[in-house]
């Protein structure tokens, strides 16, 4: 993985870096409501530490946090794609280098009733479940029942990742159940034999049954290692290579014991 | 004699104050409700310079973050009637019977058992509500209807029936109970029975307090949102069964909002389907006023 080993390098390089440069400021952040709750969860947190630090955070979505980092009106971008080659031509002509720092990663689990026979769902399957065209679990080798598609609204950044991995951006089927949250989601198919969802990896319990997808169980191990199909890592960019308290903040966030630990407790994967 | 006309001029002025002090909470809350609509339509129509009026109210398709997004809220308004059309159709007959018997019927100490129980129903919070559907009611639909999912607009209708029922009950109660007791006497005296003298002549001189508390129940209906959030399913379809997973308005609006990027297409669109809601329940409301006004029951005299 490419963008671990440049935050890895990133950490080393900031340990290196004189502390000196630190001055007490404001750090203003951008960008993904998917990547929103970590730098909320993880902001709170380095406020904690650093009393004399303010940071403001907002969503509005990726592009909208790279554009901010274009116009220069956020210190970090969060973002749950890379950069787009335009973007960076962009930034590049206003004299800004984006750098970005891998911060932790996504992995969505299909989860159905823990009474479904079935163990593996492939990615071809679960396309067709959600375009609606599957209806019956029968035609994928389970039982004789109708199929219940509860998926996430579709502003949400779960709903995102699965648009984009699984459907291959086509669109969920107007059919399809939209629960407004994880939990919504797994409560809707804790109670329902014929569902299947899917959650973020945090939120998997004993409620639901987890499935293979391609033979593949979605963990922490199989998302860094890149074997599980429905993962993306998610990104906070700075304009040039970060300074003072944005560069704080940004080795707060990739430390294994600091920023990583909270994400790993809100639902996403930890780099480590 | 001065003194006197001088602790006049002060009582006076007193008066004069506290009419301004009135007229002017009056004018704050007047205010900031028509501040309220004048910001519900400046966020919203914007996305009519995207997607004309017809396209929003009667497009099929509600997929507002796609690449190509599509805008049409006709499912979720479809959606939000359905619901509240079956919600009343368990509500009314419940909720004006329930005020006939207390009314009418009960004796005295079972009413005044009975009334503050079913207006504590009212006190409920919807989430409690909404939570019961979707732990108790879903489960069991699905086992006894063998239906695919329980979420759906009858579980939904069904909540929103409990809602509804404490105010259609309490208002057609009290509309009931204020009849002359002269009207009840007179038409007993004539020879009717019980049974006669309610249907004939205690239901049609309440009756425009009873449409008033239908139309404010329904009101509630329409505009609630935990509820419908949380067991309508969500799905953004046009509904073919009453077991159909449902999408209405407040819970598309409730579950996007924080999601959708400030002042984006996605954002005035919530914003245009608020005012639709709004419409919806300003109808309402208007018709119930209308009503009242229109089937007033003055005296003894109109029957």
């Amino acid at each position: 993985m490419k963008f671990k080993a440049f935050s890895i390098l990133g950490v080393v390089l900031a340990l290196l870096l004189p502390m000196n440069l630190v001055f007490a400021g404001k750090i203003v952040i951008k960008g993904s409501t998917t990547v929103l709750p970590i730098a909320q969860k993880v902001g709170e947190a380095y406020m904690k530490e650093h009393p004399d630090v303010k940071i403001t955070i907002s969503g509005g979505g990726s592009g909208n946090g790279i554009k901010a980092l274009i116009d220069g009106s956020t210190d970090i971008a969060d973002s749950s794609r890379f950069i787009k080659s335009k973007e960076v031509k962009l930034a590049v002509e206003k004299g800004r280098y984006p750098v970005p720092f891998a911060v932790a990663y996504d992995c969505i689990i299909p989860v159905v009733h823990p009474s479904y026979p079935v163990m593996n769902i492939t990615m071809q399957q679960l396309k067709g479940i959600y375009e609606g065209k599957i209806k019956n679990w029968k035609e994928i080798g389970g039982p004789d029942m109708p199929v219940v598609v509860i998926s996430r609204d579709t502003s949400s950044g779960t709903y995102e990742v699965w648009h984009e991995k699984v459907l291959k951006k086509e669109r969920v089927f107007p059919g399809a159940l939209l629960q407004a949250s994880n939990g919504a989601v797994v409560q809707a198919v804790s109670k329902n034999k014929n569902a299947i969802g899917y959650i973020g990896l945090g939120y998997l319990d004993s409620s639901v049954k987890a499935l293979l997808v391609d033979r593949v169980k979605g963990s922490a191990e199989t998302t860094l290692n890149g074997a599980y199909p429905i993962s993306r890592p998610l990104y906070m960019f700075t304009a040039g290579w970060p300074k003072g308290d944005t560069l704080n903040f940004i080795n707060f966030v990739i430390h294994p014991e600091k920023g990583q630990k909270y994400v790993g407790k809100i639902g996403f994967v930890p780099l480590y | 004699m001065l003194k006197d006309y001088q602790k006049g001029r002060a009582r006076q002025r007193r008066e004069k104050a506290i009419r301004l002090f009135f007229f002017c909470i009056a004018l704050a809350s007047i205010t900031t409700l028509a501040l309220i609509v004048v910001f519900l339509f400046m966020e919203g129509l914007p996305i009519f310079a995207k997607v004309s009026v017809k396209d929003f109210i009667f497009g099929k398709y509600w997929y507002p973050t796609d690449d190509s997004p599509e805008f049409g809220i006709f499912p979720l308004i479809l959606a939000s009637l359905a619901v509240t059309a079956a919600a009343s159709l368990i509500s009314i007959p419940l909720g004006v019977m329930t005020a006939l018997y207390l009314a009418e019927v009960a004796s005295a100490r079972v009413r005044e058992w009975v009334k503050p129980i079913v207006e504590l129903l009212a006190a409920l919070p919807s989430v409690v509500i909404g939570f019961f559907g979707m732990v108790i009611v879903a489960p069991f639909l699905q086992d006894t209807f063998n239906i695919p999912t329980g979420l759906n607009l009858f579980n939904a209708s069904l909540m929103l029936a409990f809602m509804s029922i404490p105010t259609i009950c309490s208002i057609s109660e009290d509309a009931i109970f204020s009849v002359p007791t002269e009207l009840k006497e007179a038409s007993l005296a004539l020879g009717a029975t019980h049974w006669e003298t309610i249907w004939r002549v205690i239901v049609p001189a309440s009756i425009s307090g009873i449409s008033t508390a239908v139309i404010l129940g329904m009101s509630r209906a329409i505009g609630e949102t935990m509820v419908v959030l949380m067991v309508a399913g969500g799905a953004a379809m046009i509904p073919t069964s009453l077991f159909d997973p449902v999408r209405p308005m407040p819970a598309s609006i409730v579950a996007e909002m924080a999601e959708a990027p400030f002042r984006g297409d996605h954002y005035y669109a919530l914003f245009a389907t608020g005012i639709v809601l709004f419409v919806f329940t300003l109808f309402f409301n208007m018709v119930a006023e209308h009503i009242s006004h229109k089937y007033r029951q003055v005296g003894a005299a109109t029957l």
